[in-house]
């Protein structure tokens, strides 16, 4: 029954800063955030007015075209300020934490026992919806739908990532819970993928009421994107939901025990921070107590999410809704002589997926990468690296281009249903044009939205 | 170093958008990013970007070319002075062999062939800057590799205003029309060479343009070459096996003669190992296939070059030799298949022309049908058509305006094969 697979292409990219295998309890943020921007194409409509009182796990906002999806404080607190930015878009809704939690509490139910309609209630009205993201588009699931299969990666291959079988063990319980709601929601089955190399934590290995699979290669073999195109493949009119295993667990949790469990681990990680640690927080956890004091410079910069997919959000930021990860990189805002650092120096510096570079003479060598753009943009002109680093039997250069020109019908058949913007990161981060690629692909994806869903 | 990097900091600011001089910008930004990598940090998507950038991937590409630029310029040298040992004998008489006269055949080779490199850079980025102002941005890199192309495929005596004109031209109608570096639809540098061949072709053809100096040398002469001179090549020669009239290093064999009388003395007159060595007359950069593998070796082992493309290449050449030996219809025919692969400009086309990323097929299997077919036609038309003499310029220019089609062929294979996951599903 279960599937395995092993890619060969792909790219890891190796910086210095993993989070030690210590779990670690921080303190309570002072205020957290929801932001709508994690939810691509998201208008929310805030109900609490600001100075209002919320409780833990209760309506905050709710997705104005879908106003069943809802979206709940994570802790009992005061809105304290709804930010805006151009064209009065809502950026952050923050909450200043109260000292005493309260929270809402239902009755706790096992998932197993009741039908689909009940769990997507459950799920919508209490905040969880949100955790679910659809294939294609890579945004909210649309409850409208009923996804063919839903996939969950048992492990992320992206630099510096969360080891989620660190972070989940222990949980089984309530990681098979959240399994048994999730197998509710599809008429297909739930994938879990698992890391073929290495052993995966008993969570979920043992997990039941599911389709277990296996994967190996490089980044992005951890990416639910690979796993669906190499396990299930997305059609035009298909969809798939995906989830977070982390998040699994919190909708375990909540159906388990009736009310919201807002905590979670982050791994702190990057060359430039220091107690590099799991740390239990809080989702929307304002990032100071995390970074404040465990910073090694201050020319930096603060990532909720990896290198290659997370926002930069400072130092005094907040943790994005579906990550498991802060990043702390050094910025590149320097001149780079071009003998010694810059283009034409010997480059023992960087790491490159080019042979114009030594890398590959040091394949176990830790690197302290900056965020410079480390050249200017400039028409493509390279072919052939980017099909180095994604492995999906879909032509990037070519897809790319379709968008770029605005061309749907090659758009759709070159794949672009299949792909979000994190599975064309490597592309991004390998292409020696120095072209937004990621940008690009959620150009096309938004132009598909509107024009083909 | 930290001076330098002050004044650039200093400066930066009085080019930007609302700058002192700004309208500078684009020469500003060509040369301080030369000697710095700018401070730009990345602003979208991944945070951290490779370290490779089009000016490495470029200059590879230069440094690449430089065995074939020296190598060339002292052929030409070689050449010039292989023919005035005939006029004099005395003075110049040893300097038939390949090494003696060591130091003036590399002066006048240099003499020679410098002059066209200055031409060709200084024409052709001209002209880019020029596009660049007139675009607001800086030099981008696709010429620093053109610019050296250019020199590397004329003969060492092509007037200077011929390569000045060429390369306008190029770089206008070839590149810029379609929007600059990594828009073009054929080849730069054979654009320039096309463009010459098929307007001056008595300039880019014939046996009196291949060794440097072969005109003057023919006036002191009294109008012909001196007994015992050839100003052909190879391939001059065996394109005149289909004719009627064949000839052999200058000399004149019978029309009667057979393919393999003709064949012997053909290849008793041009030797293997001096083809691949490069000591025969051509080209600047295109004689050496020695020198040419070097740079071969650099494009292939740091991955600038498509390996699909060469190999494939080559081995297009081979089999479609090969096919011409099967045919055997006439002596060039007949010649043997290996000798395709290292005359003329086949082995330079190979590595340098065939292999711009920018007007070669785009996918990896439309790469080997691309450098197939490109060395394929070469041969054909090499035999087929003894007008032109040289089918390898045209053959992968042509190859270029059919590139965008093999990967149309691949690019549907993937449609459908994409398609057939869900139907058998």
């Amino acid at each position: 029954m279960s599937k395995a697979v092993r890619l060969k292409k792909g790219l890891d990219i190796k910086l210095i800063g993993e989070a030690d295998q210590v779990k670690v309890d921080l303190e309570t943020p002072t205020m957290v955030a929801i932001k709508p921007s994690d939810f691509h194409g998201l208008v929310p409509k805030v109900i609490i007015k600001e100075g209002e009182k919320v409780k833990r796990g209760e309506v905050v906002f709710y997705d104005k075209y879908n106003k069943d999806v809802k979206f709940v404080s994570p802790v009992t607190g005061v809105l304290s300020e709804v930010v805006r930015g151009e064209k009065r878009r809502i950026l952050e809704v923050r909450i200043k934490v109260s000292e005493v939690d309260e929270v809402v509490q239902v009755d706790p139910v096992d998932p197993s026992s009741i039908s689909r309609e009940e769990v997507m209630k459950t799920m919508l009205a209490n905040g969880l919806w949100p955790y679910l993201k659809q294939r294609p588009l890579d945004k909210i699931a649309n409850p409208a739908v009923t996804p063919k299969a839903i996939f969950i990666s048992s492990f992320d291959s992206s630099p510096l990532a969360p080891d989620y079988d660190f972070i989940i063990h222990g949980q089984d319980q309530y990681f098979q819970h959240g399994l048994n709601a999730l197998a509710k929601l599809t008429d297909g089955k739930v994938n879990l993928t698992l890391n073929a190399k290495g052993a995966p934590d008993e969570a979920f290995v043992n997990a039941k009421n599911v389709q277990i699979n296996r994967i190996s290669g490089k980044h992005p073999a951890g990416n639910v994107g690979t796993q669906i195109h190499h396990f299930d493949p997305i059609d035009k009119g298909e969809f798939v939901f995906t989830v977070n295993p982390q998040d699994v667990v919190t909708i375990g949790k909540f159906f388990a025990e009736g009310k919201f469990d807002s905590s979670k681990y982050v791994a702190l990680t990057g060359s430039e921070a220091n107690n590099r640690k799991y740390y239990k927080t809080i989702m929307g956890a304002q990032l100071t107590p995390l970074v404040e004091g465990n910073l090694v410079q201050d020319n930096v910069r603060v990532i909720s999410g990896n290198a290659l997919t997370g926002e930069a959000v400072g130092s005094d930021g907040f943790l994005g809704f579906y990550d498991a990860q802060v990043t702390v990189l050094p910025e590149g805002d320097d001149y780079k002589f071009f003998l010694t650092k810059g283009w034409l120096g010997p480059g023992f510096d960087k790491f490159s997926s080019h042979r114009l570079f030594p890398t590959w003479l040091t394949p176990n060598k830790k690197y302290r990468l900056d965020t410079n753009l480390n050249g200017e943009e400039r028409g493509f002109v390279v072919t052939g690296e980017m099909e180095k680093v994604l492995p999906f039997d879909i032509l990037p250069m070519q897809l790319i281009k379709a968008i770029i020109v605005n061309d749907i019908d090659a758009m759709e058949e070159l794949g672009i249903y299949e792909v979000a913007p994190e599975d064309f990161a490597l592309c991004e981060y390998v292409c020696t044009s120095k072209i937004e690629i990621q940008e690009k692909i959620r150009e096309g994806l938004d132009v598909i939205e509107e024009e083909c869903m | 170093m930290k001076a330098l990097k002050k004044v650039i900091q200093n400066l930066d600011p009085k080019f930007e958008k609302g700058g002192k001089w700004e309208k500078m910008y684009p020469l500003y930004e060509s040369l301080s990013t030369f000697l710095f990598t700018p401070k730009h940090v990345t602003k979208k998507g991944a945070h951290i970007r490779d370290g490779v950038d089009l000016k490495r991937t470029m200059f590879m590409v230069v440094l690449a070319m430089i065995p074939a630029l020296l190598f060339g310029i002292y052929n030409t040298g070689h050449w010039h002075y292989e023919l005035q040992s005939y006029l004099n004998p005395e003075q110049f008489g040893a300097y038939s062999d390949y090494m003696t006269g060591f130091g003036d055949k590399l002066l006048y080779g240099v003499l020679q062939v410098l002059p066209i490199l200055i031409v060709s850079y200084g024409v052709g980025l001209a002209i880019e800057f020029i596009f660049g102002f007139m675009r607001g941005h800086g030099l981008h890199e696709g010429f620093l590799v053109s610019g050296m192309l250019i020199p590397l495929i004329m003969p060492a005596d092509v007037p200077l205003w011929m390569v000045g004109v060429a390369t306008a031209f190029a770089v206008v109608i070839g590149k810029e029309v379609f929007g600059g570096t990594g828009m073009n639809i054929v080849n730069v540098a054979l654009t320039a060479r096309a463009f010459l061949f098929f307007a001056y072709p008595t300039a880019m053809s014939g046996d009196k343009v291949w060794k440097s100096g072969t005109s003057d040398i023919i006036a002191q002469n009294g109008g012909t070459l001196p007994d015992g001179a050839s100003g052909a090549t190879a391939l001059g020669d065996v394109a005149s096996f289909v004719g009627d009239a064949p000839v052999v290093a200058g000399e004149a064999l019978s029309a009667t003669s057979t393919s393999a009388e003709l064949l012997q003395k053909f290849e008793g007159a041009y030797d293997p190992l001096h083809a691949i060595i490069g000591m025969v007359p051509g080209s600047v950069g295109e004689t050496s296939v020695i020198a040419i593998m070097l740079g071969a070796a650099l494009l292939l082992y740091t991955g600038v070059a498509s390996w699909r493309i060469i190999l494939s290449f080559f081995a297009g050449g081979f089999v479609f030799g090969l096919l011409m030996n099967l045919i055997g219809a006439n002596a060039y025919m007949d010649m043997p298949a290996y000798y395709h692969l290292i005359i003329g400009g086949f082995a330079f086309g190979a590595v340098f022309m065939a292999t711009d990323p920018v007007t070669a097929a785009q996918t990896q299997y439309g790469k080997l049908w691309y450098g197939f077919l490109g060395g394929g036609l070469a041969v054909l038309i090499r035999v087929l058509n003894p007008a032109y003499p040289e089918g390898v310029m045209l053959a992968i220019l042509f190859m270029n305006i059919m590139a965008p089609l093999i990967d149309h062929y691949v690019v549907q294979a993937n449609i459908s094969r994409r398609k057939k996951r869900f139907k058998t599903a």
